[in-house]
């Protein structure tokens, strides 16, 4: 792939926490269109990586470029970068005290500077691809796990990103509300959203990626199309990972 | 006299209330008019405070912090005696009323910055991570999204606490405030009856139930379930 066409290239990325090291040297370049879905027990380091693309969390060392905007620049600036990029958080981060409505507008308004009618416009049309315009007057509370998901994910979709950062977007439904939120992704995706995701839904690796990165202690061990790293891994640390996620 | 008509006599001497009760309604109203100004100014300044503090400037925060302390640990009736009869020797000379409204306004802003700090640590992190995830700034996050929630997580200690200290605006009959225990006790010396404080009380009463019944609509009516 060249790395010239990548929407998002992170380079060389390490981070300490202390005397923790958490990233040793990451490299993750994501061409436009592209799914990739990143996987590993859990402290390998997947969503430090991923907070690591925002600049959520700053890496100690590397680089990282999205959409060609070098993010570790001082010069930069942050925020306008930031709306470039998408998140969307394991436990959904929904403003408690506004309506799906109001989380979606809030930073079409505060942030693209659009007026209310036309924030709003775009707020009921993100929710509508969410499948959830007929819940935009609800509060957070009033909404399922589910459901609150997709608010989130029409709350980053809403400011058209270049590419968006899932950190493991269902590890906190029931397992009945999972597949609400893996149908809106994969339409996502059908889209031609470019999207990383860090996930334990193998099913939807296998079925939506283009590529999967298995990552254990800080370090991408192996890396491929699904069928391969499913079907034929070759890293012990890897097989020994399929091994346990099959016996529960 | 029997004992009955003894204390009606002494507590509700109703010739005595009808002499002094034009004076507690004044007092009435320059409580009402003092606890005004403090409330506003109080939390208006405490809020800014909070606001400030979160920017995390380390000297301006160590200097927050020691006048909170400060203004948490002296007792509100010496920061007014300290204000009416010691500024004049630096040239000021503020009235009692006003040195009482500076003295509660610091003591209301020092408690309801702690408590409003309290409420902006208390909104979780994922908050601070979502708003700024979708560009906003670290100001738009705190005005419109931190904010919001903080005040509402901390609107019960802030009722509470503003009423304990708008009571305070008693203190001011020390520095010579027409307030309403200041009328009264001025009523019992002329009158030699201590019915005008009865009075005093009632005014209290009048004053202090609707508010401490409005703290209590307050906090249900924002109160939201996590």
């Amino acid at each position: 792939m060249l790395s010239g066409g990548a929407i998002l290239e992170a380079r060389g990325i390490h981070k300490h926490f202390g005397h923790l090291h958490v990233l040793k040297g990451v490299d993750l370049v994501v061409a436009p269109r592209e799914l990739v879905f990143i996987i590993g027990p859990s402290g390998s380091g997947k969503s430090t990586l991923l907070r690591c693309c925002n600049r959520l969390e700053e890496p100690s060392s590397g680089s990282v470029v999205v959409d060609g905007i070098d993010l570790l620049d001082r010069r930069t600036d942050i925020n306008a970068a930031r709306r470039r990029i998408g998140m969307v958080f394991q436990s959904f981060n929904l403003y408690p005290h506004m309506t799906a409505l109001g989380n979606v507008s809030l930073a079409l308004r505060r942030v693209l500077g659009r007026s209310r009618e036309e924030a709003e416009e775009i707020a009921h049309a993100a929710l509508r691809r969410v499948g959830l315009d007929e819940k935009a007057n609800a509060y957070p509370l009033e909404l399922s796990g589910g459901q609150q998901q997709r608010v989130a994910i029409a709350r980053a979709i809403a400011l058209e990103p270049r590419v968006m950062l899932f950190d493991e977007p269902t590890s906190a439904l029931d397992p009945e509300l999972v597949g609400g939120v893996l149908k809106v992704m994969r339409e996502l995706r059908e889209s031609g959203m470019t999207m990383v995701v860090v996930s334990h839904e193998m099913g939807f690796a296998r079925a939506a990626a283009d590529r999967v990165l298995f990552m254990d202690h800080g370090l991408v061990v192996e890396e491929g199309p699904p069928a391969q790293i499913f079907g034929e891994p070759r890293a012990e640390r890897l097989r020994g990972f399929l091994r346990d996620l099959d016996r529960h | 006299m029997t004992n009955w008509e003894q204390f009606l006599f002494t507590f509700f001497n109703a010739k005595v209330m009808a002499a002094y009760l034009p004076k507690i309604i004044d007092g009435f109203f320059l409580t009402v008019w003092l606890a005004l100004l403090i409330v506003l100014s109080g939390l208006a300044l405490g809020l800014l405070l909070a606001v400030v503090r979160s920017f995390r400037i380390r000297p301006v925060n160590w200097l927050i912090v020691f006048l909170v302390d400060l203004f948490r640990a002296l007792p509100p009736l010496v920061i007014i005696v300290l204000i009416y009869f010691g500024l004049p020797s630096v040239g000021l000379a503020p009235s009692g009323f006003v040195s009482t409204w500076l003295s509660l306004t610091f003591v209301l802003a020092a408690f309801a910055e702690e408590i409003f700090w309290a409420g902006i640590l208390a909104v979780p992190k994922g908050q601070w991570e979502a708003a700024r995830s979708t560009g906003m700034g670290f100001a738009q996050t705190l005005g419109w999204v931190v904010l919001p929630q903080a005040v509402r997580l901390t609107i019960p200690p802030l009722t509470n606490r503003t009423i304990a200290i708008t009571k305070g605006t008693a203190l001011g009959s020390v520095v010579a405030v027409a307030e309403i225990l200041s009328q009264a006790s001025a009523g019992v010396s002329f009158s030699s009856n201590p019915s005008p404080l009865t009075l005093g009380a009632i005014a209290y009463l009048v004053l202090f139930v609707p508010v401490v019944a409005f703290g209590r609509w307050v906090e249900t009516r924002f109160a939201w379930k996590r």
